[in-house]
């Protein structure tokens, strides 16, 4: 499912990971679809679970509500701040949403850029990082919320996670 | 060459993750042994949370014929001791088989499996299987050519064991799997006999395993139980066999599970359609059971592996025994495979025959019979010393030309060597061996 790699493999510590999904409140998310049977409707709505605000952006469903949300044509668009824009279109039409996140990164004060499972783009990637954005690619913020905070076991997955503490009991 | 770079493997050794993987402390009470969640279902905060877990928007427990806390913990572990992504557990290693087919397979579907598997796996797809139309095509998977020549347009997976019950074939894995993915076809490996421990099937090129957990990996004989692990790899959209993964699942309101959850797909079809809809579950209580058996499973596996080392070498030098077949002796043909694909180990299930005057049938369920330590039953992996006389039990629903090929012959006698005092595993052999060479020259006379 994945589109050819440009680089080698993309390897991201749990605690890096762990360290955008706790510093992060507010996520555009470019790309989503307002059908509620897609991918990136699931994420939306199980991030909106987490406590995020999820705002999304799709110039299709401009105007629309998504889960409560105004959607809206551009990232440029979106009244007010944004922490971390999630890439939900193909490593093609990624590259544009990157650069519109790096001009608009003091203006909307983005920090993070999180390309899909199945998304790479080295030469966006790493221009945002020039810009000093942070840089995920071919990731899935659900998945990986879930895997770090044990839910993804729950369906019998392998977290790869290994622990002898006893996490705080949260009580979503 | 192996596969490079997989990406469900972590820095932990592997004794470490039989014990600890999918296993952290339980965080509301701290209790640190895996607890057993002995319950069917499970609270909903709000009618939009039980929603969006029906509609698989998020992760969490609704009933426990899906998913169970308990269960979850093994599938976890599973997963990890095998490198793979995700598994799904059920009630046995036969459920195992028909979840996994299941998830793929429609009516008039073929496949090509082994013609060297347990026999219970040779009746379920030879006989059963037929019954949903699904058709398999058994060939000896050493004749890579006849493999080849097996595969029918039809056909959607490749199916072997990695060590066979009883014949202690090994499989070639590798060039299997090449074969497999030039035709399109998911390769799938029952890993039972050779547990995670002394094979791992993903760096081979399987796609998935299936696993009786009732042998090894629960190791005392103790609890029925299956799995299948999906390695996260296989491309399920790249031809049109798979629709089960890759068409709109009606029932889920047109959802297509390989595109919505990726290297999750597999195991999420198996829990929310193939458990839900075939029912065959694995018991919370048989799922610790077996979670403890795994805690010990790299120290069971070094001495079963010794144990039968010592036996296998014994027999082949007993003037009752005409031949013994097991891949630890430097004589066998599957010497070689034992140490590529099992680290040099060759496992504790493995078949002799007894030489004698009358025929073979009859001195082989009477070595049986003579046993005083062995125990007569139809199981293997055991931590007991087991004995069976395969054609005249699990192999008795097949052909006398099947029983050959699986290595089962009217002469066969399976040993699964157990954990006991080596000394006393020879001493009952040789004890049974001469009485049932007594009774047998009596029966002549
Ligand atoms: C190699 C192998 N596969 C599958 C099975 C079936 O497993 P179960 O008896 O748990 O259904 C067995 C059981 O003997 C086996 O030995």
């Amino acid at each position: 499912m994945s589109e050819t790699p440009n680089g080698g493999e993309l390897a991201y510590s749990d605690s890096q990971l762990r360290a955008i999904l706790r510093s992060v409140r507010t996520i555009a998310m470019v790309g989503i679809s307002p059908r509620w049977n897609r991918p990136s409707f699931f994420a939306m709505k199980y991030l909106q679970t987490k406590g995020y605000r999820v705002v999304p952006v799709n110039p299709g469903a401009a105007g629309q509500a998504i889960l409560g949300e105004t959607c809206y044509a551009a990232l440029r668009e979106v009244p007010g701040g944004i922490d971390m824009v999630d890439v939900f279109r193909d490593a093609e039409a990624a590259g544009a949403v990157v650069d519109e996140a790096i001009a608009l990164r003091h203006d909307k004060g983005i920090q993070v850029v999180w390309m899909q499972l199945g998304i790479r783009n080295d030469a966006a990637a790493a221009r945002a990082t020039a810009a000093g954005l942070t840089v995920i690619m071919d990731r899935c913020p659900k998945i990986e919320y879930g895997r770090l905070h044990a839910e993804l076991s729950w369906g019998g997955f392998n977290s790869r996670i290994i622990s002898s503490r006893r996490r705080r009991a949260q009580i979503l | 060459m192996t596969k490079p770079d997989n990406p469900n493997k972590t820095r932990f050794g592997f004794e470490t993750r039989m014990i600890h993987a999918g296993a952290a402390p339980e965080p509301v009470t701290g209790a640190r042994q895996t607890p057993i969640y002995q319950n069917t279902s499970y609270v909903f905060h709000d009618a939009d949370h039980a929603a969006s877990l029906f509609n698989l928007q998020s992760f969490g427990f609704i009933y426990s014929r899906l998913a169970n806390p308990t269960v979850a913990v093994l599938e976890e572990r599973l997963a990890s001791l095998e490198n793979g992504r995700g598994a799904t557990c059920c009630a046995s290693g036969h459920a195992a088989q028909i979840l996994t087919f299941f998830a793929f397979m429609e009516p008039g579907d073929e496949f090509v499996a082994s013609n060297k598997l347990y026999g219970g796996s040779l009746t379920q797809f030879g006989k059963t299987f037929k019954k949903f139309d699904w058709h398999a095509h058994l060939v000896d998977t050493d004749d890579l050519a006849a493999v080849r020549a097996a595969i029918t347009p039809k056909c959607k997976a490749l199916f072997v064991e990695s060590l066979a019950n009883p014949g202690g074939v090994v499989s070639d894995l590798e060039p299997l799997a090449e074969i497999a993915h030039q035709a399109g076809l998911v390769f799938i490996v029952d890993n039972t006999l050779a547990t995670p421990y002394l094979c791992q099937p993903f760096d081979w090129g399987a796609d998935l395993i299936v696993h009786s957990t009732t042998k090894f990996l629960s190791g005392n004989g103790t609890s029925m139980g299956g799995a299948v692990i999906d390695s996260g790899t296989f491309d399920w959209g790249q031809n049109d066999k798979f629709g089960g993964l890759t068409a709109p699942e009606p029932a889920y309101h047109g959802l297509t599970f390989y595109e919505t959850f990726g290297d999750l797909a597999f195991t999420t079809l198996s829990h929310m359609v193939g458990l839900r809809d075939l029912g065959a579950t694995m018991a919370p209580m048989n799922a610790f059971q077996t979670l403890l058996g795994i805690e010990t499973l790299s120290l069971r596996m070094e001495r079963h592996c010794a144990n039968a080392q010592d036996v296998a070498e014994f027999l082949a030098g007993h003037e009752l025994v005409a031949w013994v077949s097991y891949a630890g002796l430097e004589s066998d043909p599957y010497h070689g495979r034992a140490q590529k694909y099992l680290g040099g180990r060759a496992g504790s299930v493995f078949t002799f025959g007894v030489n004698g005057v009358t025929g073979g049938y009859e001195m082989g369920m009477r070595v049986v019979e003579s046993c005083e330590l062995f125990s007569h039953l139809a199981n293997v992996g055991d931590a007991r010393s087991l004995i069976l006389h395969p054609a005249s039990t699990i192999h008795r629903q097949l052909t006398d030309e099947q029983r050959d090929t699986a290595g089962a012959g009217p002469d066969v006698v399976r040993l699964s060597i157990g954990l006991e005092t080596l000394d006393d595993l020879l001493a009952d052999l040789d004890q049974a061996l001469h009485r049932a060479a007594a009774e047998g020259d009596k029966a002549a006379e």
